[in-house]
């Protein structure tokens, strides 16, 4: 029997899962098609070179029948892009071609694209390419590329400098000039990447005959991508259509629009054949777009009641070679500058940043865009304040955060806050670690020689951004979601919806969202999407908006249907539809629950049997909503995190003991759902605070590009992590929620580094920079003694 | 990622291993464990023209004790040395360094000789078989011949297997009485290469160390046996002072290669803190 109504908020296993457990997932390298052609790409050796010739010859001769176009060849079929943005007029950066024509600007740029019959003769093919090069100096060190000498990224531009901006609010400098306590750092945060299980892969298929282009692939935004190939390939934008297979992870790295995407669809309006691509682990290393990249100097000045004076936050952020063409590309630096001490009271405040180009891969966003930097600048800090004032540190947090009674208020930085609940919160995670025996504990082991910490740290997570942020940026990309719902004859339901599903698991709480509406088991509910011809147009999975923005939809589509459904009840039960109630898998009586028609019959009925309606009764048993995130411009989530770990002074390894996160991402559908992305979004940080780290010489050439070297975060280095909740639901909206998909992601690297900081303190030792190395610890060690 | 293309060969029997290596020299491959052979393939590092597939070959397999000497076939996989009960027992070192080698995964396929043979300078086992004076078999239409572990080690991915010959296995000595080891490595995560690592093997009578061996991997081109730092533990009861004295002679054994990993001196000053816990360890145990 269908479930009572209520689905919403209960912790169901995933449906999608199960698919998956069984061998069934579909994704892009599974497809089969006839007459494909396999695509390689020849990639630059260097991180700065012109080129002076390409030859095919040899190529052509190892492998018969392959061919190999250049980025002359490809830019005949395929206008070139930019990663400006219509309200940043002061932003730089130049056109950016699908594949490089005469310059290549980072090691890894594609050079020529070969396609053959299979990916092993294409990549024989591509070995065959002989490129003559005259190589350039290269800007590859972030902090020397705005100096004097620093060799150009873009000689036509002058200047290595993409973007500048500041924001100032009251007056820092005399608010740090008058501080009982002014602590600093300078810190670093090394350039990194997100590593989804599915490296990037599209299979296109243009069709000559209609003029038709269809593109498979793992994309997050597919819109985004069909309205590039739509403009840049000349092909109107109803005869493109992008279907998203499964997806094996995101992280933002398959947000965004590359060279080689479009490459293999021009390739295919050249051939007249369908091609396809799949980047493997190697060149993903050198093409998906690479993030953080930040080298941050920061002050703090507080009374000696601990309180916030004053705050000064000065970053230097890297592009790589380009902006990402059609969203912010400066936003890994507008992050950090905007959301800096966002949690916490606080009048004078000033941010500066500079953006600069750099020869590497492109800079991008990935899962969390400078929050995590904003986040551990702000609560290392704020340690260090709260250790020279004498205050606790979570004291310290508990005195600082913003009032309720001062909210809704604008941070200096420019963030609207509505309702948090720190304290809250805070005093849960406290609870939940036990934080005062912890302390106990801590000393007690000191004394023994055993050096642990604790590290405490807030955030916020800015996340379902709406079209106050894309809009006048003239951003192509849709901050709406749309869904359809609708009854089938046999009274199960279908849900079409935007949502792109990467393996976070959102249809299945689409499918509880339903639900609840309709009164139905969630498992009599399917959702599917992923078809940019068929679903209605959405914006697609980023900024952790799924549920927030097409979870709206849903709920606003699912609420129209069961309108439509009680209408045309109330006229085959000659009753009031304000009567009718929607309640396991039937329509029932308001008043009594009594069962009145099962929603099967409805379905048949509304489908089959119009003879028996009365005249005039139309039934609409399909409704589309779509949904605008209106209330505020971007929901946004807090929480706090802890985690305990132990350093050994003598060889500077770093052992995560424990970590704790209490979050509030407004109303929860599906605490399972919730408490994955926090987990999965904290392994992620961890891997940003100890392990990850894109490595390149001093020539930009990148030093660690396979995952013996590249380190990511692994099972046996992991703590347990506990979540807890708090529930502020999001206001204006039927649903509530907030999204929590990088939540883990922006406080974990704050966690651990206070928390290895905190073990270092008595010995005189601190880092500032992550990824937090045995080496660089004892680095800091030498110098600390 | 596609290997360019090879010709593949799976004989049944170690003599035509052995023909077929001496026709086709360094244009053919062995192919054991392939761990960290098809990488490279892959990878397109190493463009053999054949593989030769030794999996069938019975002679390579197994692990047994004859005469208090066992022997380690070339092709026992990690996950039988990991489970076995006679290393455990006789060969003590090496189930210690076992579950640090890799992930279950790679170690269900890679195997003892194909580690050898390899020669990567971060692997636990080439090391412990220097700590325990292994000894390899390697076997070539030209005969058989016994090298030992100490000069087996050229350098980086360099022994002295000639292109004609095969490693068919170890023979290595079990433990003998008043004998203990001690094995410790450092690596960022576990199952990845050692940034270094220690093997020790020794005599203790009373805390008296004797027929020390201690050897190092992770910091050079190859397996070290620091003979300056095994000697200033022998003979010596084990003290603070002994350990002091070990990590200083260990800065004349070791020449550390530096990387974006660690540098020099990094690995060196882990390598003295491996070395002075490890056999902290190996005193304070039994
Ligand atoms: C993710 C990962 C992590 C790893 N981590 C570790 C680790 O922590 N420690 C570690 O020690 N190893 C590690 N390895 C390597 C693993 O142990 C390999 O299996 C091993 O080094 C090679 O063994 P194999 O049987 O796979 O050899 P193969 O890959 O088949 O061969 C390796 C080389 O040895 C040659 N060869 C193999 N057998 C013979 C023989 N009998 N005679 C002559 N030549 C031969 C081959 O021709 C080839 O050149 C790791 C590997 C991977 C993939």
């Amino acid at each position: 029997m269908a479930d009572p109504p209520g689905a919403v908020g209960r912790p169901l296993p995933r449906s999608g899962a199960r698919r998956l457990a069984f061998g069934r997932g579909t994704y892009t390298d599974d497809l089969r098609f006839p007459g494909l052609l396999h695509l390689a790409f020849v990639r630059s050796p260097h991180a700065h070179a012109r080129i002076v010739k390409i030859n095919p010859g040899p190529a052509l001769a190892a492998v018969p029948g392959a061919r190999v176009f250049t980025g002359a060849d490809i830019a005949r079929v395929c206008t070139p892009w930019q990663g400006l943005m219509d309200n940043l007029p002061t932003m730089v950066s130049p056109p950016q071609h699908a594949v490089a024509v005469d310059r290549a600007v980072w090691q890894g740029e594609p050079v020529a694209a070969v396609v053959a019959a299979s990916r092993a003769e294409a990549e024989d093919a591509a070995a065959g390419v002989v490129v003559e090069w005259e190589p350039l100096p290269a800007a590859a060190v972030r902090d020397r590329t705005l100096d004097e000498d620093a060799a150009p990224v873009h000689p036509e531009l002058g200047s290595n400098l993409s973007y500048a901006a500041a924001i100032r609010a009251g007056d820092a400098e005399a608010a740090l000039a008058g501080a009982a306590h002014v602590v600093e750092g300078d810190f670093s945060f090394a350039r990194h990447t997100g590593v989804p299980l599915e490296p990037r892969a599209v299979i296109a298929d243009y069709d000559p005959g209609e003029g038709r282009l269809t593109v498979h692939g793992g994309h997050q935004a597919p819109w985004h991508q069909q309205d590039t190939l739509s403009r840049h390939l000349g092909i109107p934008e109803h005869l493109v259509r992008v279907v998203t297979p499964d997806i094996g992870g995101g992280f933002g790295i398959k947000l965004h629009i590359y060279g080689e995407e479009i490459a293999v669809s021009a390739v295919s309006k050249l051939l007249g054949r369908p091609v396809k691509y799949v980047a493997d682990r190697l060149e993903s290393f050198v093409s998906d777009v690479q993030a953080r990249d930040q080298r941050v100097s920061a002050r703090l000045g507080v009374g000696e009641d601990g309180g916030i004076r004053g705050l000064s936050v000065d970053a230097l952020s890297s592009l790589g070679a380009y902006g990402s063409y059609g969203r912010p590309p400066i936003n890994e630096g507008m992050m950090t500058i905007t959301m800096a001490g966002g949690p916490y009271a606080n009048e004078h405040y000033e941010g500066r940043l500079r953006v600069a180009f750099q020869n590497k891969p492109p800079s991008g966003m990935y899962r969390a865009v400078g929050q995590p930097i904003a986040c551990a600048v702000t609560e290392q800090l704020l340690d260090r304040a709260a250790h020279a004032a004498g205050i606790d540190p979570v004291d310290m947090r508990r005195r600082n955060y913003w009032t309720d009674e001062a909210c809704p208020v604008r941070t200096p930085g420019g963030i609207g806050i509505g309702r948090l609940s720190l304290r809250a919160c805070l005093d849960r995670l406290a609870a939940m670690m036990d934080y005062g025996a912890l302390r106990a504990e801590q000393a007690a082991l000191r004394g023994r020689g055993i050096h642990r910490g604790i590290g405490v740290a807030t955030f916020l997570e800015m996340t379902s951004i709406g079209p106050e942020r894309y809009g006048p940026a003239g951003a192509r990309i849709s901050t709406q979601d749309g869904a359809t719902v609708r009854l089938e004859p046999s009274g199960a339901v279908r849900c079409v919806t935007s949502v792109i599903e990467i393996g976070q698991g959102t249809h299945s709480a689409l499918a509880q969202i339903v639900a609840d509406r309709l009164g139905v088991a969630p498992q009599d509910v399917a959702v599917v999407g992923g078809d940019t011809s068929l679903t209605p147009h959405g914006g697609g999975a980023w900024a952790s908006r799924g549920l927030t923005i097409g979870g709206e939809a849903v709920w606003r589509a699912a609420q129209g249907l069961r309108e439509n459904i009680l209408e045309l009840a109330g006229s085959i039960l000659q009753a009031d539809p304000a009567d009718l109630d929607l309640a396991g898998g039937a329509v029932s009586d308001r008043a009594t629950g009594e069962a009145r028609i099962a929603l099967a019959e409805i379905g048949r009925i509304g489908h089959f049997r119009h003879d028996t309606l009365p005249p005039g009764v139309q039934p609409e048993l399909a409704v589309t909503r779509h949904y605008v995130p209106d209330a505020v411009p971007f929901a946004l989530a807090n929480g706090v995190q802890g985690s305990w770990l132990e350093v050994d002074p003598e060889t500077g390894e770093v052992r995560l003991l424990e970590h704790w996160v209490v979050e509030d991402c407004g109303r929860i559908v599906n605490p399972l759902l919730v408490e994955e992305q926090i987990r999965g979004g904290v392994v992620q940080g961890i891997g940003g605070a100890l392990f990850e780290e894109c490595r390149h010489d001093e020539e930009g050439q990148m030093l660690n590009a396979t995952f013996a070297d590249y380190l990511v975060p692994m099972a046996a280095e992991m703590p347990d992590i506990h979540v807890g909740h708090v529930e502020t639901p999001l206001e204006g909206t039927a649903l509530g929620t907030k999204g929590a998909g990088e939540a883990g992601t922006v406080g974990a690297p704050a966690a651990v580094l206070l928390a290895v900081n905190d073990a270092l303190r008595p010995l005189g030792a601190q880092v500032d920079s992550l990824p937090i190395t045995p080496e660089s610890i004892l680095h800091a060690l030498a110098a600390g003694a | 990622m596609k290997a360019p293309r090879f010709s593949y060969v799976r004989p049944e029997s170690l003599e035509r291993v052995l023909e077929l290596l001496a026709e086709h020299g360094d244009e053919a491959r062995i192919l054991a464990g392939g761990q960290s052979l098809m990488p490279t393939l892959n990878m397109r590092l190493s463009e053999p023209r054949l593989l030769i597939d030794i999996n069938r070959i019975d002679a390579l397999k197994g692990i047994s004790l004859e005469d208090g000497t066992v022997r380690v076939g070339a092709l026992a996989r990690h996950a039988e040395l990991l489970d076995s009960p006679l290393v455990a027992e006789h060969l003590p070192l090496i189930a210690a360094a076992m579950p640090h080698v890799a992930h279950v995964a790679v170690r269900n396929r890679g195997t003892f000789g194909g580690s050898i043979a390899l020669a990567d300078p971060a692997a636990e086992l080439p090391a412990c078989a220097v700590a325990l004076d292994a000894a390899f078999v390697l076997a070539s239409l030209r005969g058989r011949r016994t090298v030992p572990a100490r000069s087996f080690f050229h350098g980086l991915y360099e022994t002295e297997l000639a292109e004609d010959e095969l490693l068919v296995e170890a023979r290595i000595p079990a433990l003998a009485a008043g004998y203990r080891s001690s094995f410790l490595e450092f690596a960022r995560r576990h199952g990845d290469f050692a940034l270094a690592g220690i093997c020790c093997h020794a005599r203790i009578d009373g805390a008296v160390l004797s027929d020390v061996r201690l050897a190092c991997f992770g910091s050079e081109d190859r397996p070290r046996f620091a003979g300056a730092a095994s000697a200033a533990a022998e003979g010596r009861a084990w003290s603070g002072e002994v350990k002091e004295a070990v990590k200083a002679a260990l800065g004349g054994d070791l020449d550390p290669i530096g990387n974006f990993h660690a540098s020099a001196a990094t690995r060196l000053h882990l390598a003295r803190v491996l070395a002075g816990r490890a056999l902290d360890r190996m005193a304070a145990a039994g």
